[in-house]
């Protein structure tokens, strides 16, 4: 589904990431790990085109994505949910998601200001999916509440129903447990899983070892800008590299 | 949705009605431009308060579209209509053209590349006196007129600017109400969230800055055929600082608050009018006052000072 | 007179309103590498250091020295109050909210002044006299060679403040990191108000040292101040050589524009290069791009 090729990004003299290369098979929940500064939020601001990398290549379904801008990987169905959260903080939560809806729909300018009859009936079905999104992510009740008031963990929830408005093929969330509880983790965990049956292809940075184990068919270790290991969960807690990176060495 | 149609028609009510009780024409008068100024307001709050953009240029657009109508129909002897409708769609040409490299600045850079725009066409509606009549101005344009129904008096011309300030007002509502409106307020929230949602946010950034354009131009036409004369002082980056105060006590991304800011900034020149040239210390005391103790604009800082005084009135009670 | 002595002519007056942009452009780069904010009332400084000298020379009779530090003084007060009446109250600060406030604040100053002194022109006699120096074929004014020392002189002058005293080092610090700044001891909050001291006192002198060749009123701020800040934006918004650079280019540019072209489009010609800037080379003429770090 995604493949990244050779993958390297410099800022300025400082190399962040160089040669990543791995696939992120269709259907599967793929885990992205590795210590702090390990380069993994470059990676994925690269797979989301937030910016371009310096070298290799991102095919996504076997198109060169490596220069698309977010929108139109996003148009393509590939979707991502950030680290700190970014909500649209002065609109609702119901909107928020309406606005994940946006690639779903496609009345312009014209159709909008003079409230042509199709806009009307396609404004009516982008709330009614909005709603169902809601439904799906639990938080139904907080519709009408204003998005940049909720707590953290409301938010993250509120983050993933808008990105799966977008009905996206492949999913990428950076750190989705980061600030939750444990009890939060767990839904999280269960709502991850729904996501993965309801056939979106799901890729996922996360520092919390025992959520990545549960969830994920395979990982990718990323440590220092360069790939690590790759390979089941098993294979990975195995790995003599991976333990040393991790530990330190002795 | 219901109660939104019922407050515009109630507005259209109002407007319609407002000149009936005045007898002299000197209110009238101050109420065309209330209307003119409402849809300039409006076209800059579409930009500045949903989409987070800010203009300091909105004048040139506005100087644009009158010198247009006003050269064409005095030079080259063009039809007003005609006229308004060429000059309000070279000047959205133009504003969508220059709107890819101005807007893909940001914040402060924005401001002062859209504040040279507005100086650079102040310039130019001072220099090329041969067009322009350079800063003496430009006079004897006709009114409008339809058929051989003339829009002469300050009653006709008051219903020929509401009728567009009006659909300018019903457009924008149905507009910032809309998959369209929500993608901008999300460009305003944060950028980068609303692109990795689909939005287009370079491309919608440029749209809503050529209707903002747009309105403006047509606005200025309609300035120009009323009053029969202009010169560049109604156009230069004063005018631009009057509309940003506009949209800002009125209230960032609210529909009737760039009306209120354009009624209040219409009428306090006109009653400090004992007081002349006060009115450029109240504008800038209004500016850092409104921003940093009501920041959403008086639409939204009334209601709520009110709901602080109601409640603490009825638990005394 | 032949051409080539016109062009050394243009230049000269080119080389020492260029030399009051890099002033006003410094002015703007030290408040915003302190704080982020390009303040838009940073022109209304400038203003004020020459109308305030009129006054004080003028009305209170003071001799000329003690007239130019009594504006720059006074300047500066009206910087620290600005900074504590309109930046500190300033809750969840966001770009627009700064661009809107300093506007508000840049017509208010300006209000004031007109209400104060009145909408005339005012003229400042210059420091020593007007009999024009022959150099070259072209004429050197006295006010220039002011112009160029008083220039050259607050060059060194803060180059020595920003590298070589602790103030200076802590307030370059905050430019590279705030947050790393505030954790080694550095209050952030002073070095804000600081740099608004030493930046309307900077825009102030400029002001003094150009009202007497163009004479001032109330509004000369706007136009100055974009200027101003179009010579930093050419540096890149440093407050080092690339500014001045920036601020003599377009001085220069301009008087041969306005020499050559016509007078008329003069301030037209500053806006172009302005917004070539801004679209070509939005990080300043003399540095190299770099992707923004998300």
């Amino acid at each position: 589904m995604l493949r990244l090729e050779g993958i390297g990004k410099r800022f300025g003299g400082l190399t962040a990431l160089q040669g990543i290369g791995f696939t992120v098979a269709k259907g599967s929940i793929t885990g992205i790990i590795g210590p702090n500064g390990a380069g993994k939020t470059t990676l994925f601001n690269i797979a989301t085109g937030i910016y371009p990398p310096s070298e290799g290549k991102v095919l996504f379904e076997e198109t060169d994505i490596s220069q698309f801008p977010p929108e139109r990987r996003a148009q393509l169905g590939v979707v991502r949910t950030f680290q700190n959260i970014e909500l649209f903080g002065k609109m609702t939560v119901l909107e928020n998601v309406m606005v994940g809806l946006h690639t779903q729909s496609s009345s312009g300018l014209f159709a909008c200001s003079l409230r042509m009859p199709w806009q009307m009936k396609e404004e009516r079905r982008i709330r009614e999916k909005a709603k169902e999104w809601l439904e799906f992510a639990g938080i139904t009740d907080l519709a009408d509440v204003e998005a940049g008031t909720l707590p953290f963990g409301k938010g993250r929830l509120l983050e993933i129903a808008r990105a799966m408005a977008l009905e996206p093929k492949l999913l990428l969330m950076d750190e989705p447990a980061a600030g939750l509880n444990s009890r939060e983790t767990a839904e999280l965990a269960e709502l991850i899983k729904r996501i993965r049956d309801h056939g979106v292809t799901v890729a996922l940075v996360e520092h919390d070892m025992d959520l990545v184990m549960d969830i994920c068919d395979a990982l990718v270790v990323l440590n220092l800008g360069t790939m690590l290991a790759e390979g089941t969960p098993r294979e990975i807690q195995e790995n003599q590299a991976v333990i040393t990176a991790y530990l330190g060495e002795e | 949705m219901k109660s939104d149609k019922l407050k515009f028609l109630v507005f259209c009510l109002v407007v319609f009605a407002l000149p009936l009780p005045l007898s002299t024409g000197y209110l009238t008068n101050v109420l065309i431009f209330v209307g003119i100024n409402s849809m300039l307001a409006l076209g800059l709050n579409l930009l500045l308060g949903y989409a987070g953009q800010i203009s300091l240029g909105q004048a040139a657009f506005f100087g644009l579209g009158a010198y247009g109508s006003g050269v064409l129909t005095t030079q080259y002897a063009f039809d007003p209509w005609l006229s308004m409708v060429l000059v309000a769609l070279v000047v959205a040409g133009f504003a969508f053209a220059i709107g890819f490299p101005v807007l893909r600045l940001k914040g402060h850079y924005l401001a002062m590349a859209t504040l040279g725009v507005g100086v650079i066409a102040h310039i130019a509606f001072n220099e090329t006196v041969d067009l322009t009549g350079g800063p003496s101005g430009l006079s004897g344009i006709p009114n409008l007129s339809i058929g051989s129904f003339s829009f002469d008096s300050d009653l006709k011309n008051y219903y020929l600017v509401w009728s567009f300030a009006l659909a300018v007002i019903l457009l924008s509502l149905n507009l910032v109400n809309s998959r369209y409106g929500r993608a901008l307020r999300a460009i305003h929230d944060s950028e980068v969230a609303a692109r990795v949602m689909g939005v287009n946010a370079r491309l919608m950034k440029v749209q809503v800055f050529t209707l903002s354009a747009l309105i403006s131009a047509i606005a200025g036409s309609l300035y120009c055929h009323v009053m029969t004369f202009i010169s560049p002082t109604s156009f230069g980056f004063n005018i631009s600082v009057e509309l940003l105060t506009m949209v800002v006590i009125g209230g960032l991304g609210s529909v009737y608050g760039s009306i209120l800011g354009a009624l209040l900034l219409t009428l306090l020149p006109e009653l400090l009018r004992t007081f002349q040239d006060y009115d450029i210390v109240v504008y800038g005391l209004l500016l850092v006052c409104m921003t940093i103790y009501l920041p959403g604009g008086m639409v939204r800082g009334i209601p709520a000072l009110l709901r602080r005084l109601v409640p603490a009135r009825s638990g005394n009670a | 007179m032949d051409l080539l002595n016109q062009i050394t002519q243009f230049v000269i007056s080119g080389l020492a309103t260029g030399a009051i942009y890099a002033l006003i452009g410094l002015s703007f780069a030290i408040i915003f590498n302190s704080t982020g904010i390009i303040n838009f009332a940073q022109g209304e400084f400038v203003m004020l250091g020459g109308v305030m000298t009129i006054f004080a020379l003028n009305v209170l009779k003071l001799p000329l020295l003690a007239a130019v530090v009594a504006a720059v003084l006074g300047t500066t007060a009206v910087g620290l109050a600005f900074e504590r009446l309109a930046i500190r109250p300033l809750k969840n600060a966001t770009p627009l909210s700064l661009i809107i406030i300093t506007i508000g604040a840049s017509i208010l100053i300006r209000g004031v002044v007109m209400l104060l002194w009145g909408k005339d022109t005012q003229v400042l006699p210059p420091f020593s006299g007007n009999t024009p120096l022959e150099i070259a074929g072209a004429t050197l004014l006295p006010q220039h060679l002011w112009i160029f020392g008083v220039t050259i002189l607050v060059i060194v002058a803060s180059r020595l403040f920003f590298h070589h005293t602790i103030s200076g080092k802590a307030m370059r610090a905050c430019s590279f990191n705030r947050k790393a700044a505030n954790l080694v001891g550095i209050s952030v909050g002073r070095m804000v108000l600081l740099s608004f001291v030493i930046s309307s006192a900077l825009g102030s002198l400029a002001g003094v040292i150009i009202a007497p060749l163009t004479m001032t009123a109330y509004d000369v701020g706007v136009m100055l101040g974009l200027k101003g800040f179009c010579a930093a934006i050419m540096g890149g918004m440093g407050s080092g050589l690339g500014t001045v650079l920036g601020g003599i280019i377009l001085g220069t540019l301009e008087s041969l524009g306005a020499g050559l072209i016509s007078s008329g489009y003069k301030d037209a010609i500053a806006f172009l290069i302005l917004l070539l800037i801004l679209f070509l080379r939005p990080q300043g003429l003399f540095k190299k791009g770099e992707t923004e770090r998300v």
